[in-house]
């Protein structure tokens, strides 16, 4: 037996790719932040970014929503294709595409509106005005985050008196209520406590039943526990992308075993 | 060459682990050779000091377990700490049967030693260095990370598996030609048996010294 098996050196060996990242570039002026990443997504399946700070895994994960278009002078090459359509051409229509690729944050950011009206909010944008459908899709997103039975008797309730936990809960239910393809999470449990943090994780075991999952963590031990494949990122490059069983027992290169070793970083 | 970890107990805690491996290598090593030596110089007294020597290396394996499990517990070793770690813990298991196999041997070397020898003692000597020589070439493989002395010791066993077979064969014509020999060759059967287990130790650790360098786990396969 070898736990050696086949590394994946290549992006075309993940079956089922949702993101086609290739040949990809982003300066911050004439700053390289990412040099040449190609990588291959796999769907319903939960990917961690993991790498030293600075290391360009943030800015990765922003471009799959095109989040880094908020930024000045940041310049993007290469090709970003979600089931098979360019999302790097400029005159994408990127709300759409935030649409069907979400996003949780480090800090939770509930509106400051009721926890109903913060699920339903991207419908609201839609048009939809039929309550039975936004009833609905409130019930479908709470239980969806896990969080239903907590506050299903205080939907009208201010969003912003709930715990950090459960906040996050709210802002992962607000993601889904979209029925998105994606879920990208931007170290969503760094300012949560050991047993909210390890509801998160519970949940993001679930969600992969029907989202597909990319999250960015400095939390080596939280990848190794949550992630069924890892990226390894340093200084802009992709230095390794497997299995996350391989990467955690038997990485292929150096740097990344000293890395999640804690040899350097 | 090997970075240190950044937390430096971390690696004063590994190499406490391996430092003490090789002690209770070591012991074995020393029981091995004076059950022998009991055995060759009729010395009954040499004999009997395997058994508090069983008792140090007992001793060890408890104490390696329990700083492997705290290890295991605090830094949650990832790659190849993680492989280092769980080799350590199997490695003592085998190093603490073959302390236990040094003591079956001492046994019948004592109860040999009340009867006339059988016969000039050659092989059995040769078979107890060549397997003490593969316990010490796995344990040196494991400290320096040398996967290809590894591979040699996997290698040495076929040796003396062979060895072990000509002298039962030997045994065997021994008690066919007189029954009254045949305790006696029975016990120098035993004892052969004994060393040629040891012997399957020391490939053991020599496997699991692979796949802690490599990956690769040859374990069950023909090498």
């Amino acid at each position: 037996m070898e736990i050696d098996s086949m590394p994946l050196r290549s992006p075309d060996m993940i079956a089922d790719p949702v993101l086609e990242i290739s040949d990809l570039n982003l300066y911050y002026g004439t700053a390289p932040a990412l040099k040449n990443i190609s990588l291959t997504i796999p769907r319903k399946q939960v990917t961690a970014f993991i790498g030293p700070s600075g290391c360009g895994k943030s800015t990765l994960l922003r471009c799959f929503n095109r989040m880094n278009d908020l930024l000045d002078n940041v310049r993007i090459e290469g090709s970003i294709r979600l089931d098979g359509d360019e999302i790097t051409t400029p005159d994408l229509d990127v709300i759409s595409l935030r649409r069907r690729v979400g996003m949780v944050f480090q800090q939770s950011n509930p509106f400051p509106k009721s926890i109903y009206e913060n699920i339903i909010y991207g419908l609201r944008i839609a048009g939809i005005r039929d309550k039975s459908v936004l009833d609905e899709t409130v019930e479908r997103s709470l239980r969806g985050a896990a969080i239903w039975e907590e506050v299903k008797d205080r939907l009208h309730d201010s969003a912003l008196g709930l715990s950090g936990g459960q906040a996050q809960r709210i802002c992962i239910a607000r993601a889904i209520a979209v029925n998105p393809e994606i879920i990208l999470m931007d170290e969503p449990c760094s300012a949560l406590d050991p047993l909210a943090t390890a509801k998160i994780e519970e949940l993001i075991n679930e969600l992969k039943e029907q989202y597909t999952v990319v999250i960015v963590t400095h939390n080596m031990q939280q990848a190794a526990r949550v992630s069924d494949f890892t990226a390894f990122l340093y200084l802009g490059e992709l230095i390794e992308f497997d299995n996350t069983k391989k990467i955690f027992t038997n990485p292929t290169n150096r740097h990344t075993e000293d890395y999640i070793t804690g040899r350097f970083g | 060459m090997e970075r240190e970890h950044i937390i430096k107990q971390y690696d004063a805690e590994l190499n406490e682990i391996r430092s003490l491996i090789l002690q209770m290598g070591g012991k074995v090593e020393v029981m091995i050779s004076n059950c022998i030596k009991a055995l060759v110089d009729r010395n009954s007294d040499l004999a009997e000091s395997t058994i508090p020597s069983d008792h140090e290396v007992n001793h060890l394996e408890v104490l390696i377990d329990e700083k492997c499990l705290e290890v295991l517990a605090r830094r949650q070793p990832a790659a190849r700490d993680l492989r280092f770690i769980t080799l350590a813990l199997k490695i003592v298991t085998d190093m603490e049967r073959i302390g236990d196999q040094c003591v079956s041997i001492a046994k019948r070397v004592k109860e040999l030693n009340e009867e006339p020898p059988l016969k000039p003692y050659i092989d059995l000597p040769r078979l107890a260095e060549s397997s003490r020589a593969m316990v010490r070439e796995s344990l040196d493989a494991f400290v320096r990370g040398d996967d290809e002395l590894a591979m040699q010791v996997c290698a040495n066993d076929q040796f003396v598996d062979d060895l072990n077979i000509q002298i039962q064969r030997e045994l065997l014509t021994f008690m066919m030609e007189d029954p009254s020999t045949i305790s006696r060759a029975l016990k120098l059967n035993y004892i052969s048996k004994c060393l040629e287990r040891i012997a399957d130790h020391a490939t053991n650790v020599a496997e699991m010294v692979i796949f802690m360098i490599k990956g690769k786990d040859i374990r069950h396969t023909s090498v």
